[in-house]
């Protein structure tokens, strides 16, 4: 450094405020802390101050000696005077003021910083931070004086009794400006009119000698300088605490030079931590929580892991269920690790709970992380506004919704909402089936179909979703061109029960069982094909060998052995149509659906009767309609109401009814015709062939017969009789029905446990 | 509703014990701790071999005049015991599941953070703030309580679900 020629009373004042910068006594000063605080005091734009410790070699260094100490100083200076900032104005300016440190922020506050530095079990007072609100008070310009000082005292007073105050109000002054004042008076009012220069901010760690060589050196300067803006001695303390406050906004200019030091962390949080809404994020402090991130984690869009922001706050020396409340507060979204906006939320609390805020029970919606790019935060100075967080989302409850992806897929909350990366949030999954069901839909709704290799949920919302298995068939329809995509990949429920369809179909000309089918899908599901449940889809029956087919024979006795012949034939009849239709379900269907063949068998056979109009079909009718007899006569009076047009029972009864009537089975003549009209309207009008709502349609038809008996109760003794054992049949056929449903709504459950278990298992356990 | 929350460690000391009707709390720490013999011999009895599938709630442990004790254990073993109030009958098996994953759910950002050393005790307020609004919920909850029916299968329903199912 170049010689620096100070005058008597600069060296006192620079010795002085080294003194009092030297918190540890080493001769130098580390870039921050009461330097900053200083030089923030000095109200010198933040590019000037940081030319100013650049020229005076600091940067270099990393530190502070006492020379470069007072280099600065005088530079500052020589900066507070206007001239330009050159290494070599140090010594050419010549009558140079003593640099003024001034705080333009209300001193009760900087007392508040300060007092609680004195408070807390940090070293060195720490400054600043809580910045007045704004209309606290510029520092009182010469009037003050005794008035300022005597409400601060009496404030100050107040103050020890009631340290800690809601951020809403003022920061308490502390005893330790109470302290001051004490000292104050001793010191003189004498000494007041100061003004100008001098060290305000009376060195509270090192407290007296540094005071009292400032009283010196206020003394030695008792005519204040024209400029001086503040005050007067009395006012000094405050301020002196206030320019506490402001070395931190000078200090986060210089974060960048920070040594990275457990104490020096702890300076640097204490003072940058000026809000003015008590939870607002200034820039210069959010710059410095985003310095700070960097040290951690050189990616801004990245995360801080646990541990290491443990370490991290663990150096602000607080208690570690107060960090481990602002830890709470500060991950929201509980994962774990910490964003750079958790993590800045985190810092100012910290920063907040050490100046003696209590911390909030809820996160306070300016430290909401917002979900807008993280590069934001880094633009301080552009986005002012932006970075304060009003553009947060909306505020979440403390309980949120767990992040751990294991647990996530298990335990989700009914309250919860799906956030936006799948990673982060993964959407909850309800254990109830139905639940389930939505929410796996949802997943599969939300895109996941195609890209989400759990395909597995995709199947599985479809298999689970539907109490029938042909609904689950009717996805696989839906979603086959998902579950092409998938063919190669892990959609072993979706890809197997399709090729088992394409298979069983193909094989279905051939006559193999539906066990044949069986083993292409990897997993343990069952197959649609499995004889288990006995409903066999009509179509599956006839492509299957007898063997399948007598359990569905054995579920359904009145099944008549013509279902071999008609099964070939009618096969790729029906297929045809299912082909045509694009829908494989037919087949998946199949095996499980035996009470429903008859009408199935109908309704296909229907379908193909609607599409290709081929008399054979009626013939296939016929000979399914042996199986579908009891039902068929039950639902012929059914038919012959004409009634309810949309039941597809009432098409397949009519269908049946025609069968039956070339067969002569049926006492009833007319009702065909006029059922088989609106068989070829419905059919028409149905081009899809959907199983579920077949059997609903079965089903409803079934029961709709039922109260249309009644009617012909009237007519036709004979009617009636046969109407009782259609009744009768009816009731047989729904109870099988039922059973058989019942049946595969266990094996879907039992399905969908161990689906969920595996998954249990796949998603690794991060917790103990 | 729920009177008494208890969160056991797996070497079965409490990491989280409160009750609602404060004065009687010896009371339910007694009941809590003979619940956990149940709970060890629910545990064991689904065997080795099936731990993965074990089902995490346990259901009712032991039902005396008053209370019922409910019981949920975390692949960890970390037991979740609730104490629900007899009068309260309408409270259905899927609320007291419900409870339990809202609990596990807490539990498991209790566990995230970093501070939280696992066995100690639990003061998170967060947790604090769930079991309260569990305990009085329940008490509230048993007056509007949606009766779900999975129950009863008829083909009716099975047509109209399944269509509404999607």
């Amino acid at each position: 450094m170049e010689g620096l020629t100070l005058s008597d009373a600069e060296q006192k004042y620079y010795s002085d405020l080294f003194s009092y910068c030297d918190i540890e006594s080493t001769k130098k000063v580390s870039a921050n802390g009461r330097v900053l605080e200083l030089f923030r005091a000095a109200q010198l734009p933040n590019d000037v101050v940081l030319q100013i410790m650049e020229l005076c070699g600091a940067t270099r260094l990393g530190y502070f000696g006492r020379s470069q100490f007072y280099i600065a100083l005088k530079l500052v200076a020589v900066a507070q005077s206007g001239f330009p900032l050159r290494v070599e104005s140090i010594n050419t300016v010549k009558d140079l003021p003593l640099p003024r440190f001034v705080a333009s922020k209300n001193e009760q506050e900087s007392r508040h910083p300060t007092s609680y530095s004195s408070d807390s079990e940090n070293q060195g007072s720490y400054s600043g931070v809580i910045p007045p609100p704004p209309g606290r008070g510029q520092v009182k310009k010469g009037s003050t004086s005794h008035d300022t000082v005597q409400p601060r005292a009496s404030v100050d007073q107040q103050e020890p009794v009631s340290p800690v105050v809601s951020p809403q109000q003022s920061p308490p002054a502390s005893p330790h400006t109470w302290r001051k004042h004490n000292r104050h008076p001793s010191g003189g009012n004498s000494e007041r009119p100061l003004a100008g220069p001098g060290p305000f901010w009376s060195p509270f760690g090192e407290a007296q000698s540094g005071s009292s060589a400032g009283d010196a050196v206020w003394s030695g300067h008792s005519p204040p300088p024209p400029q001086e803006n503040w005050v007067s001695f009395a006012d000094t303390p405050p301020t002196s605490t206030l320019l506490t406050m402001h070395p931190a906004s000078v200090q986060d200019q210089t974060t960048v030079r920070t040594v990275a030091s457990a104490t020096t962390a702890n300076e640097i949080r204490r003072q940058s931590s000026s809000y003015d809404d008590p939870w607002k994020i200034t820039d210069e402090q959010r710059q410095y929580y985003v310095n700070q991130f960097k040290t951690i984690q050189p990616d801004l869009n990245g995360f801080i892991p646990g541990s290491a922001a443990k370490e991290f706050f663990t150096k602000s020396k607080l208690p570690i269920l107060e960090l481990s409340h602002i830890w709470e507060l500060s991950d929201f979204d509980k994962d774990g690790a910490l964003t750079l906006d958790e993590f800045c939320a985190a810092f100012h609390l910290v920063v907040a709970r050490k100046n003696g805020y209590d911390l909030p029970e809820k996160l306070p919606e300016s430290l909401m992380p917002k979900l807008i790019d993280l590069e934001d935060s880094a633009d301080v100075g552009d986005q002012p506004g932006e970075v304060g967080y009003s553009g947060s989302p909306a505020e979440a409850p403390p309980s949120k919704s767990p992040s751990m992806p294991s647990l996530n897929q298990t335990w989700p909350e009914l309250n919860q909402s799906s956030e936006d990366t799948a990673i982060v949030h993964p959407v909850p999954i309800r254990m109830t089936p139905s639940k389930i069901h939505m929410q796996e839909m949802e997943l599969k709704r939300t895109g996941s179909d195609h890209t989400n290799p759990t395909s597995p949920l995709l199947v599985k919302t479809s298999d689970l979703s539907e109490e029938n298995k042909i609904n689950s068939s009717v996805k696989f329809a839906s979603g086959n061109t998902v579950a092409d995509g998938y063919s190669s990949s892990d959609s072993f429920t979706s890809d197997p029960e399709q090729i088992g369809n394409n298979v069983t179909r193909q094989r279905s000309h051939s006559g193999t069982s539906p066990e044949n089918t069986a083993p292409p899908p990897p997993p343990p599901r069952p197959q649609p094909s499995h004889s288990r449940s006995s409903s066999l889809d009509m179509n599956r029956t006839f492509s299957v060998t007898t063997g399948q087919q007598q359990a569905g024979v054995v579920a359904q006795p009145p099944a008549v052995p013509p279902r071999p012949q008609p099964s070939q034939a009618p096969g790729p009849v029906v297929h045809r149509p299912v082909d045509a239709d694009g829908l494989i379900t037919h087949t998946s269907t199949s095996p499980q659906q035996i009470p429903e063949q008859p009408n199935f068998a109908d309704f296909s056979q229907f379908e193909v009767f609607a599409a290709s109009n081929v008399n054979e079909e009626q013939d296939d009718e016929a000979e399914k309609h042996p199986e579908v007899l009891p039902v068929e006569k039950s639902s012929d009076p059914a038919s012959s109401r004409v009634a309810k047009t949309d039941s597809k029972i009432e098409e397949k009864t009519a269908a049946s009814a025609p069968a039956n009537v070339s067969k002569g089975t049926t006492p009833l003549a007319p009702p065909p015709k006029p059922v088989r009209r609106r068989l070829k309207s419905e059919d028409e009008l149905r081009p899809e062939v959907d199983e579920h709502t077949q059997k609903t349609g079965v089903l409803a038809a079934v029961l709709a017969s039922q109260p249309s008996i009644p009617r012909s109760v009237g007519k036709d003794k004979k009617a009636i009789q046969a109407s009782i054992r259609r009744n009768k049949e009816t009731n047989t056929v729904l109870a099988r029905l039922n059973s058989e449903l019942q049946q595969q709504l266990k094996d879907v459950l039992e399905e969908r446990i161990s689906l969920e278990v595996q998954l249990e298992q796949l998603r690794p356990f991060s917790h103990l | 509703m729920a009177v008494c929350v208890a969160v056991i460690a797996k070497e079965n000391y409490p990491l989280y014990i409160r009750s609602i009707p404060t004065e009687n709390e010896l009371k339910f720490h007694y009941m809590v701790h003979t619940s956990l013999d149940v709970v060890d011999e629910k545990i064991s009895a689904m065997g080795k071999a099936l731990v993965d599938q074990r089902e995490l709630y346990l259901g009712l442990l032991y039902p005396t005049e008053d209370y019922k004790v409910y019981g949920y254990v975390t692949n960890s073993k970390v037991k979740f015991v609730m104490v629900v109030d007899s009068s309260n009958t309408a409270l259905r098996d899927n609320e007291i599941r419900s409870m339990f994953r809202k609990l596990h759910n807490s539990y498991t950002d209790v566990m995230c953070n970093p501070f939280y050393n696992p066995g100690d005790r639990i003061q998170s307020r967060a947790f604090d703030g769930m079991v309260t609004s569990m305990m009085i919920q329940a008490r509230r909850g048993k007056e509007s309580l949606v009766a779900r029916a999975p129950g009863a299968w008829s083909p009716e329903e099975a047509a109209k679900g399944g269509a509404e199912d999607l």
